[in-house]
């Protein structure tokens, strides 16, 4: 089976948010809920990069670690996905994450946050494979369909990368050594626990 | 790259070496870098940096989110290890030492008896609203007890026995309850410090009630006013402790109104450590002012208690009791004997 992951060579990232859009449109997410988004560092200074981020999908998952109801689940291909009927909505796994990838909609009284909602890797939820109440909670199921994740496949400058990580990182490689530079892959270290050697 | 990762490398143990530990949770939220970025900086330095920092990598976003424009925040994995290891830890040698330890006591001291039996006498010791602000925090405090002990070791406790389901079921109610009676809970603290704070003020008899330990092992007396060391100490520990829960818990109903992650996080540190002392503290409270002693129930029951129980456990608070109640029966009269 495939490791997926995300990889994002913010030496082509535009901060064109056209992942953020497609995201959120393929999924159609709720006002207020992102997903993914685009992180300006070093913004209007020498060595500005953008990275697109979302949720990383971890080896060692803080979120699934620290989940009160255990509500986290890792697929065969390494997704981490949750069941948002066990949720409860406590926002521990947003302290956990070392990435900020939980999100949670405003809901009923004071802040009480809804259930929490994040990247999916277009891999849906617990349900059958594109059955209406997957798509309600969690979007579409591309995985499914063969598919690799929205944000990735209509990346116009394809600075982000998804897919088994062998390939992705491979395909970076070949970058970094036509191009003779690359900053590396964003979040590998704290997410995988390694670094893409070029 | 080694040449490139090794400098950096010895920068950032350095900077490791001399952050300490919990300055790790308030860390400043900085756009990075600190110093002049070299045009071909690495996403892994970086990285290994922020984390052995401390720090968060962080820049400008066009979302209208704060919390959005931090990249990678390491601070998450420290607050994991809070509540996975240590949080789990203490909370369980508070909750299980205590039930230990109470267990010891009455199987080596048994049911504490009113030495000179009951005189089948009443007095009043606390009025209806003293008992309604009591149990309004009580009744409320053990539900968010065992709510917030739910969200600790009831995914290693209860979901196995009860599935997934029944779990999420029964903790999304408990964190309604939970965020529900944090008000009156705070009403009760409230309550209750301004009932009793003018007889909790720690003075020299407390000294020689703790030296005597309170009279719990042999059957000795020493003397107590209105309330002994013992009682002080658990009102302090309410009051002080449940502001502390309080405030912590509203920081956390309310996430990012009042503060940033670090704040978050830090007030969920506070809240559990706070909160798993006092359930502790707490278990000792239930133990001795029911089954632990005779006679005791009855201050927080009926609100009247045995005058043999008073005078042998607040003997200076029964004196008081007494010569107020003269001077109000017949504030003339004088005492017999007196003459």
């Amino acid at each position: 089976m495939a490791r997926m992951k995300f990889l994002c060579d913010s030496d082509r990232c535009i901060e064109c948010n056209a992942c953020v859009t497609a995201c959120k449109n393929e999924h159609e997410v709720p006002w207020g809920i992102n997903r993914r988004r685009v992180v300006t560092i070093n913004d209007g200074k020498a060595g500005e990069r953008s990275i697109s981020m979302a949720c990383m999908h971890c080896t060692d998952a803080p979120c699934a670690a620290v989940c009160p109801t255990s509500c986290f689940y890792t697929t065969a291909d390494a997704i981490v996905l949750h069941d948002k009927d066990t949720c409860i909505g406590c926002g521990y796994c947003f302290y956990a994450c070392p990435f900020g990838a939980p999100q949670y909609p405003r809901v009923g009284n004071f802040g009480t946050r809804g259930k929490m909602d994040k990247c999916t890797y277009c891999a849906g939820g617990p349900q059958a494979d594109n059955v209406a109440a997957e798509y309600t909670q969690y979007g579409a199921n591309r995985i499914a369909e063969g598919k690799l994740p929205i944000c990735a496949e209509m990346c116009s400058t394809k600075a982000l990368l998804a897919g088994d990580g062998e390939m992705i990182a491979t395909i970076y490689r070949e970058r970094v050594q036509k191009r003779g530079y690359g900053a590396g892959a964003w979040g590998w270290r704290t997410a995988y626990k390694e670094t893409l050697s070029v | 790259m080694i040449a490139r990762i090794l400098p950096a490398l010895a920068l950032a143990l350095g900077l490791g070496f001399t952050t300490p530990a919990p300055a790790q949770i308030g860390g400043p939220v900085t756009g990075i870098p600190t110093n002049p970025a070299p045009s071909g900086f690495s996403a892994e330095e970086l990285e290994l940096q922020k984390a052995l920092q401390g720090g968060r990598i962080g820049g400008r976003i066009s979302i209208p989110d704060a919390q959005a424009a931090s990249l990678v925040q390491p601070a998450g994995r420290d607050w994991r290890a809070f509540h996975n290891v240590t949080l789990s830890w203490i909370g369980g040698i508070a909750v299980l030492g205590m039930l230990a330890i109470i267990g010891m006591f009455y199987a080596t001291r048994g049911r504490i008896a009113i030495d000179s039996g009951r005189s089948g006498r009443t007095i009043q010791r606390f009025n209806l609203l003293e008992r309604s602000a009591h149990w309004m925090t009580a009744g409320s405090f053990v539900v968010l007890a065992l709510t917030g002990l739910n969200l600790t070791f009831g995914r290693w406790l209860i979901l196995p026995i009860i599935g997934p389901d029944a779990f999420a079921t029964i903790t999304l109610w408990g964190k309604f309850a939970h965020n529900y009676l944090s008000f009156p809970f705070t009403l009760g603290i409230v309550l209750l410090f301004l009932l009793w704070v003018k007889d909790n003020i720690p003075n020299g008899r407390d000294v020689g009630w703790l030296k005597a330990a309170g009279g719990l092992f042999g059957h000795s007396h020493p003397p107590a006013g209105r309330f002994n060391a013992g009682q002080k100490m658990v009102f302090w520990i309410t009051v002080i402790g449940g502001t502390l829960v309080a405030i912590s818990g509203y920081v956390l109903i309310f996430p990012f109104w009042a503060t940033d992650i670090a704040g978050q996080q830090l007030a969920h540190i506070v809240h559990g450590v706070i909160s798993v002392l006092m359930i502790g503290a707490m278990l000792g409270h239930i133990y001795i002012g029911s089954v632990g002693m005779e006679g005791a129930f009855d201050a927080m029951g009926s609100g009247q208690v045995d005058l043999n129980w008073a005078k042998e456990h607040h003997s200076l608070w029964v004196e008081d009791e007494m010569k107020k109640a003269r001077e109000t029966i017949a504030p003339n009269a004088k005492v017999a004997g007196a003459d």
